[in-house]
């Protein structure tokens, strides 16, 4: 007899022909479900309704500039890394609109729609995925003011995440703090091992689910409660990739993951504003900013007053912004950063150093995205090792 | 052609309060030329509620908005005791600014604010004040003059300090009789005379050795250009004052005002949050590293 009652700490497994029916019933529940799938020759965040979209088979080779997909039969459905896309596109779309005017002849009006947004389910979502949601969380939830657009979708949110049991060579999530292993912040995670997946209960949620899922009477075995040595098994399989991250070692034929060491990185950075790496990057960035636009913690942006040719309807739109732009900090009085090197201090010294005064932690995950997609490779791990070993005197 | 209904909606999110987007409806109610380019405008609230609810408090900032043309954090000039009706001293040197500037009596406009940190008058109360303002700069040590006319008592000697490009630019000049009977040491400056100008000419800063100052007593609130600050922060130094009782108020970029769109940030701070105010001891070494 089946036990439908899933707590979360609960493990199932699943069959693969479980996944296609979490996602019917998370489409049932009014879910827009997201997953990753290839587009344009990488692994993106897309629309899924048939587990047949996710990218089984395939693998991403990733390293400074580079990002290549390749089939491989062994790989399984999760064996790629995280894509250009994350969260961050979702709960904090690259452009919104803030509010809607439109003017009468008594004078101006806020007439923005109060639309709900569709509840989303994001599938796939990695440990560093969620460590950048919570480092998310604290910057539009978590200070005085609170972004109510970001909100309402942080909570009709459903996270079916991934334990990582591979690595991209851009991978340093185990010196952050954030991987491989995922979580806390999902409802339900996944550990592929043998063809099929085992479930981690992670929420009341994802509980839900599962207890649905089982009480279908699917031909698949959510019932099936792991024991004590099969959940050590599983947890095993990124434990030992974490191993292998900290040991800066991997098995033979895949990449070596980067890594970075923090040990008083704030002070590090903040004692080494003048140092003369700074316009060695300078010499090699672009100033392009794909590395703000892939980052799924960067949160800056900027509000576009914009109105229609009668000029009675305007609206204010929201678009990410990039401190790699002269537009990031330009004043009446001149620009703050007229210089690519003070940009590109701006966004490192930022994201590993003044994070930290303001949010409590770190900006960075390790997620690698910053270093695969970057035009000319530029690396911060690289970068912040260069100042460690000749730091300004 | 008929306009879409615009009140058929429920009211939405970006109405409430509590949203940092929220703004307020505002008009117009009169306006004062200050110089070429410096308009100050009197603003009261349209809905009764914002006229009895609205508090700010001198050093704070709000953001004006027209909707359709853009946003700017311009300070608040006015006298904190009667927050129904509140002044902002704008100088068009932008588009919004420009817009801003254009407006006239009747005229709508929505608010967002008040932001950011205030000049930390609770605490300096029983101490000498010198308060430093280079050119529009005024307009944000206004509302800290106004508190201090109001609480004369509560302070020692005050001396406000201004300076201008010209005679012509030189702001408030219409209040300079009514702050001189609050027993408030007046001294302006300006780089380049007119006919008619007998005072001195040069910069903020040269303002101070003027002063007869107890540095052990005294603290200086300075608005003003980034340069003008620290030499003026730098001069008091000199001249025995402490880092942490001198306070300045820092101008960035900002399209949110409240900590979320990040543009804002010098070193670790937000300057809409963590500022506009900051003390020179926390502040004034991020300043000296170019191009922070």
């Amino acid at each position: 007899m089946p036990d439908s009652s899933s707590i979360p700490g609960d493990w199932r497994w699943l069959d693969a022909d479980g996944l296609q029916i979490l996602i019917d019933l998370l489409r049932g529940r009014g879910f827009r479900v997201v997953g990753p799938r290839i587009a344009d020759g990488a692994i993106v965040i897309g629309d899924i309704d048939s587990a047949a979209q996710l990218p089984t088979g395939w693998l991403d080779d990733q390293d400074g500039g580079s990002y290549r997909l390749r089939q491989d039969k062994a790989a399984g459905t999760f064996d790629h890394v995280v894509g250009p896309h994350s969260l961050k596109n979702f709960l904090f779309p690259a452009r919104e609109t803030l509010q809607h005017w439109t003017r009468d002849d008594r004078g101006w009006h806020d007439t923005t729609p109060a639309e709900p947004p569709r509840p989303l389910a994001v599938i796939g979502v990695r440990g560093c995925d969620l460590a950048a949601l919570a480092i998310q969380d604290r910057v539009f939830l978590g200070g005085d003011h609170v972004d109510p657009a970001y909100k309402a979708r942080r909570e009709r949110l459903f996270l079916l995440a991934v334990n990582c049991r591979r690595a991209a060579a851009t991978c340093f999530c185990h010196s952050m703090g954030c991987g491989p292993a995922a979580g806390p912040g999902f409802d339900l995670a996944l550990t592929e091992t043998d063809g099929r997946f085992a479930v981690e209960t992670g929420s009341e949620a994802g509980a839900a689910l599962l207890a649905e899922l089982a009480a279908r009477g699917s031909p698949v075995t959510p019932a099936e409660i792991l024991d004590e040595a099969a959940i050590e098994q599983v947890r095993d399989i990124p434990r030992r990739l974490g191993r292998e991250m900290h040991a800066r070692r991997a098995e033979p034929g895949r990449p070596v993951p980067r890594s970075l060491d923090t040990d008083g990185i704030r002070d590090l950075l903040f004692s080494n504003l003048e140092h003369p790496r700074w316009q060695q990057v300078a010499d090699r960035c672009l100033s392009c900013a794909n590395c703000t636009l892939v980052c799924p913690t960067c949160f800056c942006s900027s509000v576009s007053d914009v109105a229609d040719l009668s000029g009675d309807h305007a609206s204010r739109e929201r678009q990410w912004a990039s401190c790699f732009t002269l537009e990031h900090s330009q004043m009446h009085g001149g620009n703050a950063r007229p210089t690519v090197a003070s940009r590109y201090r701006q966004w490192l010294t930022h994201k590993l150093a003044g994070w930290i005064d303001q949010f409590g932690s770190s900006g960075c995950t390790g997620c690698g995205r910053c270093i695969t997609w970057c035009p000319v490779g530029i690396d911060l791990t690289a970068e912040v090792a260069a100042i460690r070993e000749a730091p300004t005197p | 052609m008929t306009l879409p209904a615009p009140l058929s909606y429920p009211p939405p999110e970006s109405l409430d309060p509590g949203s940092p987007w929220h703004a307020r409806p505002a008009r117009i109610d009169r306006v004062r030329d200050e110089s070429a380019d410096v308009r100050t405008m009197v603003l009261v609230f349209e809905q009764a509620r914002d006229r009895r609810d609205y508090r700010f408090l001198p050093g704070q900032f709000n953001m004006l908005l027209l909707p359709g043309i853009g946003e700017a954090a311009i300070s608040i000039a006015s006298d904190p005791e009667h927050c129904s009706a509140v002044a902002h001293t704008v100088r068009a040197v932008g588009s919004v600014t420009h817009a801003l500037a254009r407006l006239e009596v009747g005229d709508q406009l929505f608010v967002r604010g008040p932001f950011g940190r205030p000049w930390p008058l609770e605490e300096l109360r029983e101490r000498d004040l010198i308060i430093a303002a280079g050119g529009v700069g005024l307009a944000s040590v206004q509302a800290a003059i106004c508190h201090c006319m109001t609480h004369r008592g509560d302070y020692g000697r005050i001396a406000v300090l201004h300076g201008a490009k010209t005679p012509a630019d030189l702001l408030c000049r219409s209040d300079y009789g009514r702050w001189r009977d609050h027993g408030i040491d007046l001294h302006l400056i300006v780089d380049h005379a007119a006919p008619g100008w007998q005072g001195p000419v040069g910069f903020v800063p040269q303002l101070l050795d003027r002063l007869e100052i107890v540095p052990s007593e005294t603290s200086l609130i300075c608005c003003g250009p980034e340069p003008m600050m620290e030499a003026v922060a730098r001069r008091s130094i000199a001249a025995g004052i402490d880092p942490d009782q001198i306070f300045v108020s820092i101008e960035r970029l900002m399209a949110c005002a409240s900590g979320l769109c990040g543009l804002c940030q010098l070193g670790p701070f937000f300057i809409c949050k963590d500022g506009p105010v900051l003390s020179y001891d926390r502040i004034g070494p991020w300043l000296a590293v170019p191009h922070l």
